[in-house]
Formats: C-alpha cells, structure tokens, sequence
C-alpha cells in the first residue's frame, strides 16, 4: 500500500468519526441541559421530577414517533393534535355510555387508524400534497370532536379507566411503559422491517423506490396509519390522565411533534430521521419547559426560548449536513 | 454576410481533470452571419460556447469581441456585452407573461421605482413586430407552445440588444412547419446585422440555413468552410474521424447466444416513440444508437413499466406479459439501470447495502422482518466480486464515485436474477479505467445468459459491445445492423438524416 492511500484511510476514518459524534449533538445537547438544569435547581434531579418529565413527554413522543414515519417519508401530518382529542372524545363518550372499557380504548385508537388511513388514502390517490391534506383533517377532526361534545368536556368516566393515565407499575407510571414499548417496537420497525426500509427508500428517492418495484402508494398510505393510530393511542392516554374527554386537547401539538423529530435529525426533505433522535429531540423540548417552570421562567418566554431551540437545532443541523458533504465529496 | 469580423475566439484551450475538452480551438464570426458548430456528443461545442458566455473560464487563448478583447466572468456579463444563450430547455418563468419575461430582470421602472408597465408593454410590441410574432405581450407563457416559447427567448435576447445569439439545438421538439418559422425568424435576425452561432446534430437542417460550419472533433477544430462546399457525407467524415483508440480499453468477449429472450410489437406511445419491434436473445447485447431525444430513454422506460404505452406488446421468453409498473416488470424478469443514476437510480440517503438490496429486499424476510445477517453476508460476495469502493457496507452510498455508484445498481440488478438488463447510457461520467470494469461486467452477465439492451451516445462503445446494433430518430427505428455490417459513418448517417 502506498503512503497516499493510507493517508486516505487515515482520513477518513477521522471523518467517520467526526460524522458519529455530530450525529450525536442532540444527546449530548439533553445532557448538558440536564446538568445545567440540576445545577441550577435542585429539585429537578428528584425522582419525582423525572418522573413528572416522563409523564409530561410520553403524550408529544408517541406522537412524533408517528410523525417520524412520516417525516421521514417525505411528507408530514398536520392532523395528529386534532386526531388525538377526536380519538379521546369517542373513547370517552363510549365509556360514559357504558361500553366496556377495552371496547371504547380499542374504538378511540381505531379512530386514529382510520383517519390516517383517510389521509393516505387521499395522499397517494389523488396525488395531493400531504401538507393540504393534513391540514384539512386537522379541521375536521377537530370540528367533530367539537360538534359531538357540543364543545364541552365529557366528564364521569369509569375509575378504572384512570389507570392508564395514572397508574404505576413497579413505581413506573403507566404512560412512561407504554411510551417506552411503543419506542421500542416503532425501532424495530424502522430498522429492521422492511417496512422502515421502503419508508427511507420512499422519502429519499421516490421514482428510484417505484422503479425498484416498491408498491409506493402501499408503504406511503402506511406511514400515515401508523401517524393515525398513535395520535389515536396517544388521544385515549391523554384522556385517561385528565380523566376526562376534552375536545380542544392537543391544540398546537402537531407543531411540537413535528419539531421533536426536526430536532433529532429527522430532514423535512426525507430519508433521514431516527426513533431515538425523535425521543431526545421530545425530551429536550419537555425538559426545557420543566425546567422554566422550576426556574419560574413564565410561560410566555417559554414559547420564545423554544421556538428559538428549535430554529438553532435545524440551523446547526443545516450546518452539519453542509460540513459532512464537504468532508466526503 | 458583411465581411466584417464580429467575434474571434483563438487558441482556446481548457482542462479538465483528466480529459483536454478544447485544445487551441480557433472561431470566427461575421456580422450577419449563421455560423454552424457541428461535432460528436462530447466533441467540445457546447465548452467552447460557456467559455464564450463566461460560465466556464479558460485556461488558454483571447477572445475579441467586436474588435475589443473580451473578458467575461459570468453569463450576465456576456448578455451585458451582447451576447446571448438561447437554451434548450427554457428559461422562461411559465406563470408570467411574454413582456414580464421578456424584461425579467431588466424591468422598466419609473424613477420613483415603481415598474413602468406601460413601457413595459410598448417596448415588448415593438420587439414582436419587429420578428412578425403574432402573440401578445399579455399572453402566459403556459398557453405557448414550445417553438412559441423558443421565440420569445429569442426575443428576450434581442430586447436585450444582443449582437451575437447562441443556439443550441434551437429545432429540438419542433415539428417541420414551427422549423420553418423558426428559419425565417433567424433570416429576419441575419438582416438586422445579428449573427447566430448554430449548434445542431440535423445536418440536413444546417444546409438551409446556415453560411459558415466549422466542425469539432475530440476537443479539436476540424475545419471551417463555406457551406456551399460541403456535403453531408463529407461532414460526418469530419465528425467520427477518430484519433485515439479506447476500444482497446475494453473489448467485447463472446458470448453464447441462446433461445430469445425479450420480444417487444408495435410498442408505441404519442409524441415519444411509435411503432417499435424487436427481439433481444439470450448472452445478446443489443446496442441502441442515436443522437439525445431520439427517444431511447422514452422507450426503455417503457418497457419497465416506469411510463406507460399507448398500445404494443411484450413477450417475455415467448409468453405475452402485461408490464404495468416497475414491480411488474421485475417479477417478469427486467431491470433497467437509468441513464441517471442520482434522480433515478440511488436511494442517496440509504447504505451501499440498502441500495443494492432495494429491489429485492424481501428475499432476506420473514414475515417482513428483514434478517440483517443474511443481507449483509450477501451483499458482502457482491460488494467484493464487482470491487465496489467503500470502507463499510453501511455508509452512505452520497460520496461515492460514478463508477462504484453504477456498480452498486448492476449489484442490485445481479441479486435480483434478472434475466434481461436495460443500460442506459451506462457510462456516463465514469472515468477510463471503471469504464472497462463496467463492460467486462456487461461481459460476464451475457456469457451467463443475460439479455442485454445498452443504450450509449457514444458510438465506439455501440460498435465494440453490441452483437445488434437499431439506431432510434425522432422515436422510430431507422435502421438495424449486424455488428459487422456497422461503422460510425452509416450509424451517425441513420441518427441524423436517415
């Protein structure tokens, strides 16, 4: 071998590992915000307090994970935050009629399903943008959680319905298991079915995917399913904590779901995006809000201090990107 | 012509790495003239033209440009100065109308700096009166037609007082009536003191309208005449003539050549290619020749199910199969490797092993589940048996070179068990050296029994690797060889006139 191409492996075993530390800025991101945060209050490194964090996230992650499929896909899903409180309105209304409890969750989560299906469906069939789509149902949605509560909020559910949202197994609040099953399974998907391998595929290069024989209209519909059902499951789970069906919940949670992903990495052009990265870019959103509020930041400066996480998480991903096309090309 | 000299390229020279695309090439323009520039794909016309507009630098030679010498960083500059780029494809913004793309850029404007429509508009009328345009300047440029279109770039060019037009291809897509108008908008150019720099591969058409052609070979000029001493015949002499033998780079190994394999009837579709039969057997390596928009890719992307036909029929191994959608023409047993690899080809953000299993992934699942093991221990005797480049099986397949990016698809194609291959223009910016591993490749796979289509613009390839050479034009075949039988003169003769 001569010296020119060891050189070349020198480098560029350098470069792959300057790739793998960038790609891992957002963890190292939630580290730092977490010593910041326990050095400048000491309540937030109680259990108690994670655990509060834990809770306050698994919402807004089971989501993203949805809209990671998603994103990653190259399309997005206005609709989730809407399509929870719908799936949570129908879920309670069943059970204050009397439906037994597994029936209603079962009902609420399919309702999910069914309006991601709606939305891939339309997506795929008639060639229309996912942003107008999801936006639509993100009206309609709404507007018939609204219609069939007549905009009030269902109280009187069972007892034991509350457990979902509140109750602990071994110490570990239900919702946090259930979020951590779903990130568990949701990996395994995108890693090593082929479902996640057609998504990438799809949202990198469609007419490369459709030209290898991929169904694209199959695994396009799929990923909005799957948005669908976990905003329906995240929906029931939101109910059961509140312990009451509220039809304006979830306002404004698309845009947390879709920046939870955009800040672990997930590209708005497709083909990139990770299950973990979408946890910590959740996390990191969940963690900044607990720790204004220890800090008795008010909420207005919250909405500003957030907002401008996320434009400095895309700018410095921008950047990185640029940097690695340069390294390798 | 007036005899007087507009514009004097000399002893242009430019490098890339690897290859001299222009060496000490010498161009004289009169005023008034039509001066055709003729060459092979790759010849050096259209270097030598962005050399002129300034979007590549030179590293040799002076321009003078109306008796001044002629530095120009980029093609504003050029448009600035008088001289003018009439693309292929044009730059025209559809939504808007004539006048607005006419001065875009350039608006008129009030000293207030508000835009001056009404100037706007009479200027705009008098250019088309000027050329007997008959639109209006309000018109959208989406109720035009292509040659429309291509004359209000020209247009455009005029308004901006241009003194010398470049034009590339300028009767691509027109049909004969739209050329004629197209000549007689170019006569009314001639006498108006404008002079044209005429790029085109019709050379029955640059007999009509043309004064001067100089021909380009290989980076080279061939020589400048008067077109009234020339004859076709004697042009395309000029054009293939070739120096360098890279045929001995690689070399077509022989093949058994077995039962057919791929028959395809009257396969026609409406504006891109009718009425097209013909049979590929098995270890046959059938070469598609002619010039770019002769309808090659058009067809090939048919046949895979990538676009729809109007009507035809496809015979696989004899038996009638419907190709409705690439996923049927790969259970059927075809698979194209596209002239474009990057937009058509690569999943750019998945792995090298992503993209050599993405068309046959489920052969590693169980119930959807990909078994990573597997897929990495097979794409591993891939990777090694075509020498792809790259440090590990799961990087980004972004970095990598033309030639390992190709050899990725061929890996694709080769997991798939296909039993006939579409190559699209299969080197297309890969270097010398991966250019012969890509055919001895295309070698291995016929003598396997492989059927093979290779679509190339660059006709030694065409007259090395085929063992049947069809040569396309406007969309239908204009003639059929037998490898012997072949030589770039009757090919090129068939591309362009026949």
């Amino acid at each position: 071998m001569n010296i020119k191409a060891f050189k070349k492996i020198l480098v560029s075993k350098r470069q792959s590992y300057i790739l793998f530390f960038e790609r891992l800025t957002p963890f190292f991101s939630l580290v730092i915000m977490f010593l910041i945060l326990g050095f400048l209050s000491p309540y937030f490194f109680t259990l108690n307090n994670l655990l509060t964090i834990g809770i306050q996230v698994s919402v807004i992650a089971i989501m993203a994970i949805g809209q990671t499929f998603v994103i990653i896909a190259a399309g997005i899903d206005l609709s989730v935050g809407s399509v929870l409180a719908l799936s949570g309105i129908i879920s309670a209304i069943l059970m204050r009629g009397g439906c037994p409890i597994s029936l209603a969750i079962i009902a609420g989560v399919g309702t999910g399903s069914f309006c991601g299906f709606i939305n891939g469906f339309i997506i795929t069939r008639g060639k229309i943008a996912p942003f107008i789509i999801t936006l639509g149902m993100m009206g309609i949605a709404r507007g018939l959680a609204l219609i069939i509560t007549g905009g009030n909020p269902v109280f009187g559910l069972p007892e034991n319905f509350s457990f979902l949202g509140n109750g602990k197994i071994f110490g570990i609040p239900v919702p946090i298991i259930i979020m951590s099953f779903i990130v568990v399974v949701a990996y395994l998907f995108l890693s090593r079915h082929i479902l996640g391998r057609y998504t990438y595929a799809i949202g990198s290069n469609v007419e490369a995917a459709r030209l290898s024989g991929i169904n694209i209209n199959r695994y396009n519909s799929a990923v909005y399913v799957i948005s669908g059902t976990l905003a329906g499951i995240a929906g029931v789970l939101l109910t059961s904590r509140l312990v009451t069906g509220q039809p304006t919940a979830g306002t404004g949670y698309e845009l947390d779901t879709i920046a939870a992903a955009v800040i672990g990495g997930a590209s708005l052009m497709g083909g990139q995006g990770t299950i973990i990265g979408t946890i910590i870019g959740a996390f990191i959103m969940a963690t900044l809000r607990n720790g204004c509020n220890l800090l008795n930041i008010s909420a207005f400066w919250q909405l500003i201090i957030i907002g401008a996480v996320i434009i400095l998480a895309v700018y410095y991903d921008q950047v990185r990107r640029r940097h690695s096309a340069t390294l390798g090309g | 012509m007036t005899g007087e000299t507009l514009l004097e390229m000399c002893d242009i020279t430019k490098q890339f790495p690897g290859v001299v695309a222009l060496d000490r090439v010498n161009l004289s323009v009169e005023k008034g003239e039509v001066h055709v520039l003729v060459g092979e794909n790759g010849a050096g016309k259209s270097t030598l033209m962005k050399i002129l507009t300034g979007a590549y630098s030179k590293d040799k030679g002076q321009i003078f440009f109306m008796g001044k010498e002629l530095y120009v960083k980029n093609p504003r500059e050029a448009l600035d100065l008088g001289i003018s780029m009439i693309y292929q494809e044009t730059s025209l913004v559809p939504h808007l109308n004539v006048a607005e793309n006419i001065y875009l850029g350039r608006e008129p404007l009030f000293p207030s700096g508000w835009l001056n429509k009404s100037k706007q508009y009479d200027w705009t009328e008098k250019i088309l009166k000027k050329l007997h345009l008959r639109f209006l300047p309000t018109t959208s440029i989406t109720k035009l037609g292509i040659a429309q279109r291509r004359m209000v770039e020209i247009a455009k060019a005029l308004s901006a007082d241009s003194k010398i037009m470049i034009m590339d291809e300028p009767t691509a897509a027109l049909t004969e009536v739209e050329i004629d108008e197209l000549f007689s908008l170019i006569s009314q150019l001639k006498k108006t003191g404008i002079s044209v720099i005429y790029i085109s591969h019709r050379l029955e058409e640059i007999t009509k309208i043309g004064d001067r052609v100089t021909v380009l070979r290989d980076g080279q000029k061939i020589s400048t005449s008067e077109i009234s001493d020339v004859d076709i015949p004697s042009l395309i002499r000029m054009m293939v003539g070739r120096k360098v033998d890279e045929t001995l780079y690689y070399k077509k190994e022989d093949a058994k050549i077995g039962e057919e394999c791929l028959r395809v009837e009257g396969l026609s579709r409406k504006g891109d290619f009718k009425d097209i039969d013909f049979t590929v057997k098995k270890g046959e390596i059938l070469g598609i020749a002619g010039l770019v928009g002769a309808g090659r890719t058009e067809l090939v992307r048919a046949i895979v199910g990538a676009d729809p036909i109007d009507r035809g029929k496809i015979f696989i191994e004899k038996k009638e199969v419907k190709i409705r959608s690439p996923h049927d023409a790969i259970s059927a047993g075809i698979g194209l490797l596209p002239e474009n690899r990057r937009d058509d080809g690569l999943a750019l953000d998945l792995s090298v092993k992503d993209n050599i299993t993405l068309a046959n992934v489920t052969r590693f699942t169980r119930l959807g589940w990909i078994c990573k093991s597997n897929e990495h221990s097979e794409t591993e005797i891939y990777r090694k048996n075509l020498k792809i480049k790259c440090q590990q099986l799961n990087q980004s397949v972004k970095f990598l070179s033309g030639g390992n990016q190709q050899k990725i698809l061929i890996a694709r194609w080769l997991i798939t068990n296909t039993k006939i291959l579409i190559f699209d223009e299969p080197t297309r910016g890969i270097d010398v050296g991966t250019k012969a591993e890509i055919f001895g490749l295309i070698n291995r796979l016929a003598k396997k029994g492989v059927a093979i289509i290779m679509i190339s613009s660059y006709l030694p390839e065409i007259l090395t690797m085929s063992d049947r050479i069809m040569v396309m034009r406007e969309g239908r075949i204009t003639a059929r060889f037998e490898k012997e039988d072949a030589n770039q003169e009757k090919i090129l003769h068939y591309a362009t006139v026949g």
